[in-house]
C-alpha cells in the first residue's frame, strides 16, 4: 500500500461528507436583483466607500478603496444603482458598512479578455492583484498581495498550494481543480512568476483522487514544474503549518509566519482569482460557494457574485427542508453558525451549510472526565483541558503561559470531547481577555 | 414557513459523537463477558455479588446526588464502579462487604473530592482495598472454579497465595511457579491439564488455566482472555489506547524476568512471568482500573511513565512486599504521582523543535 504524507501530531478524521456535492458541476446563480456588498470582506481595516447613495455603478467599478497596509479594494460585481449604503451584520460577526446595490435588469454584456502577462514583473503582478482586489479565498481572507510581498532577507524556497479542503462538506476548491485546472496552474504560475520559488507542491488530499489525476495531467501536458502531491486525508490538513509539515516537512514555529520558513501558501481558489486578476484584469467579485448539507435539497457548487444574500442560493437550491436547525457560513469545523439570511457571500464564503442535525449532537456538557483526547488531537501540541479550566477560572495569563495564542480554533478538541465541553467557545473567550 | 429554531453556537459544529454516559457504558460492555464468566465459574453466588454492588454502588449515587443536587446515575460512572466492585470481590464474600466498598467508593473516594472527573483514585478502587484491609480475612477466602472442584470448597488459597507462601521453603528453591504449584500439588483443570500434555508440557496447565479462566479469585479477574478480548474491544473503540496498559504489563513481565528468579535462589534472567501476568487480577488492573481516564495522565508521555510505574511497583510489591494486593496498591502509588506528571510532561508543542529540524534540514538541502 503506498503511504501518503500527512502531519504528525493530532488531528481528527470527522465524516466529510463531500459526495453530497461534489459531483454537481459548478453552476452560475442568475443575476439576483439585490445585492449586498459589504466594505469588509477581508482581514484587516475595512476598506472606506468611493461611491454615494445613488451612484450608478458598472460591472468591475471600485466601490471601495483598502484604508491601511492590510486592506483590499472592493469593486461592484455588476451594474447597478447604489440603493442605501448600511450597517450589516456578516456572518463571522463582523459589522461593517454595506452597498445595496439594485441590479439592473439588463446587465451589460462584459467579457473578460485574456491579456498577455509573461513580461510582467513581480511588482507588477503584485499591484494587478492589489487593484483587483484579491484576497484568500479560503476564509481567512489574508489580502493576497500583502502575502505576495516577500518582505527582505527572506525568500521563498517552497510554493505551496493548498487543495486540501480539509473541512467536510466542502467542494468548491475541488470543483474548481477539476473544472478550471488549467486556469487554477496558470494562477499558481502567475504567483511563481512573482515571488520567483524554488519549487512549487500541490497539496491534495487523497479522497479528491480525480483532482490529482486531473492536475497530473495537465501538469504533464504544459510541462509546468510543478509537484502534486496527494495527502493522506486528516483535519486540519488545509491549514498553513499543518500542510506545511505534511507537504514540506517543516514547522512553522509559534507566533511565525510560512515566509519565516521559507514558505508561502496559497489555496485553489486563491490561485483561480489571481489568474482572473491577472490575466483577465477581472477583480475579485464573484467566486464558487458549495451550498451543501443534509437539509438542503439539492446541494450545488454555485459560482455567485460577492454579495448575493444567502436566501437566493438557498431559493435555488430548493430552498432547505422544513426542519432545520442551523445555518453556517464555511465548513462545519471552523465555520460560523448565523441566523439570517438576508446575509451576504463574501469574498472569504466557501460554503454556506444547513444542518439538521444539531439536536442530536447536543449533548449536556458534564465534567471533565480527564480521558485526554482533546490533548491527543491538538495538532499544535497544547493541552485544551487545561486551558479551559484556566479560562473558566480567568487565570488568562497562566493560559497565555500555556501558549493558548497557538491555538487556532480548529474544532479538534472540542469535536472530540465525550463531555462536550465547548473547549473552542472557550478559548476564543480567552483569547479575547486575555489579549486585553 | 413557520420560522425554525436555529442553533447558534460556537464552532465546531460536528461532533465525533461519544458522551462520557457511552464511554462508561462502553467500558461495562467491556467487562460483561469475564463478569459472567465469573458468574458461570462459581454459581449464582456470584451473580448476587455482582448485583448487589452494582445496586449499592447506584444507589449511593443517587442518593448523594440528591444532596448535591445533581442527576449523575445516567451517566453510567457509578455502575460502572459497582461491576467492577462486583468483579473485585471473592464469589463467596458476605454482602456486606461490597455494599460498604460501594459506600466508600462513591462516598468517599468520588462525591468528596467534587464527584465524577475531580477523583484522584479510581472509585472502585478504593472500594476494593478499603474492604480489603477491613476484613482481610473474608477478603480472601476464594472458592474454587467448577472446573477444579466443587464450588463450596471455601478458603483455598489462590495460585498466587500458595506459591507466595512456598516461597522461602528449602523445598521449592531452583522451582518456577509452575514448579513449585506442582510441587504442592495444586489443583489444576482437566482442560489445562490436556492442552499442556499435547504441547509436551512447554506451557504448564497452571498458565492454561489461568490465560482461561479456570482458576479461583475474584470473580471478575480470573478469565485472562475474555478480559483482553474486552480490552480489545475498547481499543478498537478508541476507548483506551495501550499505552497504559502494554507499558504497565511490559515492565512488570521484564522485571519479573530479569530478577523475579532471585528470591527462591535461581540466578538472573529466570523468572517465570507467564502466569504471574494471568494471575492475581493482572489483566483486569492493567486494562480496567490503571486506564481509569479520570485518574491517570492526559499526554500519551504521561500514560507511559504512569505505566511503567505501576509495573515496576506491581513487581516491587508482589516479588519483595509482605502485603497482597500488589497491583491494586500500585495503581493507587501512582496515581498520587499523576498530578506531578501532569504537571511536568507536557505534549510536544508544534513549532517548537523548530530550529534544530530547520537546520538540519537546510543543511541536507
Ligand atoms: S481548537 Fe485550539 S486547542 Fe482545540 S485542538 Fe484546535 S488548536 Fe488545539
Ligand atoms: S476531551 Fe473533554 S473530557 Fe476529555 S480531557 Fe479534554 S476536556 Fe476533559
Amino acid at each position: 500500500m503506498q503511504r501518503f504524507p500527512t502531519f504528525r501530531k493530532g488531528g481528527v478524521h470527522p465524516d466529510d461528507k463531500k459526495s453530497l456535492s461534489s459531483p454537481c458541476a459548478i453552476e452560475r446563480l442568475p443575476v439576483p436583483s439585490e445585492l449586498i456588498v459589504p466594505l469588509s470582506q477581508h482581514l484587516g481595516a475595512p476598506a472606506s466607500a468611493l461611491k454615494q447613495k445613488g451612484e450608478t455603478l458598472d460591472i468591475g467599478e471600485k466601490i471601495g478603496k483598502a484604508s491601511g497596509f492590510i486592506s483590499a479594494d472592493v469593486h461592484s460585481p455588476v451594474a447597478g444603482l447604489i440603493k442605501d449604503i448600511r450597517k450589516v451584520t456578516l456572518a463571522n460577526s463582523v459589522v461593517c458598512d454595506a452597498f445595496v446595490i439594485a441590479v439592473d435588469a439588463k446587465q451589460p454584456v462584459k467579457v473578460w479578455e485574456e491579456q498577455p502577462y509573461a513580461h510582467l514583473s513581480g511588482a507588477q503582478i503584485i499591484s494587478i492583484v492589489q487593484d483587483m482586489g484579491v484576497v484568500g479565498t479560503g476564509g481567512a481572507t489574508f489580502p493576497t498581495h500583502v502575502k505576495l510581498m516577500v518582505p527582505k532577507g527572506k525568500s521563498v524556497d517552497a510554493l505551496v498550494v493548498n487543495g486540501v479542503e480539509c473541512e467536510p462538506y466542502l467542494t468548491a476548491d475541488h470543483r474548481l481543480m477539476l473544472e478550471e485546472t488549467d486556469k487554477v496552474l496558470q494562477g499558481v504560475m502567475i504567483v511563481a512568476q512573482a515571488v520567483s520559488p524554488k519549487r512549487i507542491i500541490i497539496g491534495v488530499e487523497n479522497n479528491k483522487p480525480d483532482a490529482i489525476e486531473v492536475l497530473r495531467n495537465a501538469v504533464s501536458q504544459k510541462g509546468y514544474p510543478i509537484d502534486v502531491v496527494p495527502l493522506k486525508v486528516k483535519y486540519p490538513q488545509g491549514d498553513e503549518k499543518q500542510l506545511l509539515k505534511a507537504t514540506i516537512g517543516r514547522e512553522i514555529p509559534s507566533g511565525k509566519l510560512p515566509i519565516d520558513v521559507g514558505a508561502l501558501v496559497l489555496n485553489v481558489g486563491t490561485s483561480f482569482a489571481v489568474y482572473e486578476a491577472v490575466a483577465l484584469r477581472k477583480p475579485l467579485i464573484d467566486r464558487v460557494v458549495t451550498v451543501s448539507g443534509e437539509a438542503i435539497a439539492s446541494p450545488k457548487n454555485i459560482r455567485t457574485y460577492v454579495g448575493t444574500k444567502v436566501v437566493d442560493l438557498l431559493a435555488y437550491c430548493g430552498n432547505p427542508k422544513e426542519r432545520y436547525e442551523k445555518m453556517i457560513s464555511g465548513g462545519p469545523m471552523m465555520g460560523f453558525a448565523f441566523f439570517d439570511d438576508q446575509t451576504p457571500i463574501t469574498k472569504g464564503s466557501s460554503g454556506i451549510l444547513v444542518l439538521d442535525n444539531q439536536k442530536e449532537l447536543d449533548a449536556p456538557t458534564t465534567a471533565c472526565i480527564s480521558c485526554g483526547r482533546c490533548v491527543a488531537v491538538c495538532p499544535m501540541g497544547l493541552q485544551p483541558t487545561k486551558l479551559y479550566k484556566l479560562i473558566e477560572h480567568r487565570r488568562y495569563e497562566d493560559a497565555m503561559k500555556m501558549n493558548l495564542m497557538d491555538c487556532k480554533e480548529c474544532g479538534c478538541c472540542a469535536y472530540t470531547c465525550p463531555a462536550h465541553i465547548p473547549l473552542v467557545h472557550g478559548m476564543k473567550l480567552g483569547k479575547k481577555l486575555g489579549r486585553k | 414557513m413557520e420560522i425554525p429554531k436555529l442553533y447558534v453556537s460556537s464552532s465546531p459544529h460536528l461532533h465525533d459523537r461519544p458522551t462520557t454516559a457511552s464511554i462508561m457504558w462502553n467500558v461495562s460492555i467491556a467487562l460483561a463477558p469475564a463478569a459472567l464468566w465469573g458468574v458461570y465459574a462459581f454459581g449464582l453466588r456470584a451473580l448476587l455479588v455482582l448485583v448487589v454492588s452494582i445496586v449499592s454502588s447506584v444507589l449511593v449515587e443517587f442518593l448523594l446526588g440528591k444532596i448535591s443536587k445533581q442527576f449523575t446515575i445516567t451517566d453510567g460512572s457509578a455502575f460502572l464502579t459497582g461491576l467492577l466492585i462486583g468483579m473485585n470481590m471473592p464469589p463467596s464474600v458476605p454482602l456486606f462487604v461490597p455494599i460498604l466498598a460501594s459506600i466508600f467508593a462513591i462516598t468517599v473516594a468520588k462525591w468528596v473530592f467534587g464527584g465524577l472527573g475531580a477523583n484522584w483514585i479510581n472509585p472502585a478502587l478504593a472500594g476494593r482495598v478499603f474492604v480489603f484491609f477491613s476484613f482481610t480475612g473474608l477478603m480472601s477466602q476464594y472458592s474454587l472454579p467448577r472446573f477444579v472442584g466443587s464450588v463450596d470448597s471455601v478458603s483455598q488459597a489462590t495460585m498466587l497465595t500458595a506459591m507466595k507462601m512456598q516461597i522461602g521453603e528449602p523445598a521449592v528453591q531452583q522451582l518456577g511457579s509452575s514448579a513449585i504449584l506442582e510441587s504442592i500439588a495444586y489443583p489444576a483443570s482437566r482442560f489445562g491439564l490436556s492442552v499442556s500434555d499435547s504441547l509436551n508440557g512447554i506451557i504448564s496447565p497452571y498458565t492454561v488455566d489461568a490465560f482461561f479462566g479456570l482458576i479461583g479469585g475474584s470473580l471478575g479477574e480470573i478469565s485472562a482472555v475474555l478480559l483482553i478480548a474486552g480490552a480489545i474491544y475498547l481499543m478498537v473503540k478508541k476507548i483506551i489506547t495501550w499505552h497504559i496498559p502494554v507499558c504497565f504489563l511490559g515492565t512488570f513481565s521484564l522485571l519479573a524476568w530479569i530478577f523475579g528468579g532471585l528470591r527462591n535462589g535461581m540466578g538472573l534472567f529466570q523468572g517465570d512471568f507467564v502466569l504471574q501476568l494471568f494471575s492475581g487480577g493482572m489483566m483486569l488492573g492493567a486494562f480496567f482500573m490503571a486506564t481509569d481516564m479520570v485518574t491517570s495522565p492526559t499526554t500519551k508521555k504521561g500514560m507511559v511513565i504512569f505505566g511503567v510505574g505501576i509495573g515496576f511497583f506491581t513487581f516491587l510489591l508482589r516479588y519483595f512486599g509482605s502485603l497482597p494486593e500488589s497491583v491494586s496498591l500500585a495503581i493507587i502509588i501512582m496515581n498520587i504521582f499523576v498530578p506531578t506528571i501532569e504537571k511536568y510532561v507536557l505534549p510536544k508543542r508544534f513549532g517548537e523543535v523548530e530550529k534544530k529540524t530547520k537546520s538540519t534540514k537546510e543543511a541536507n538541502a
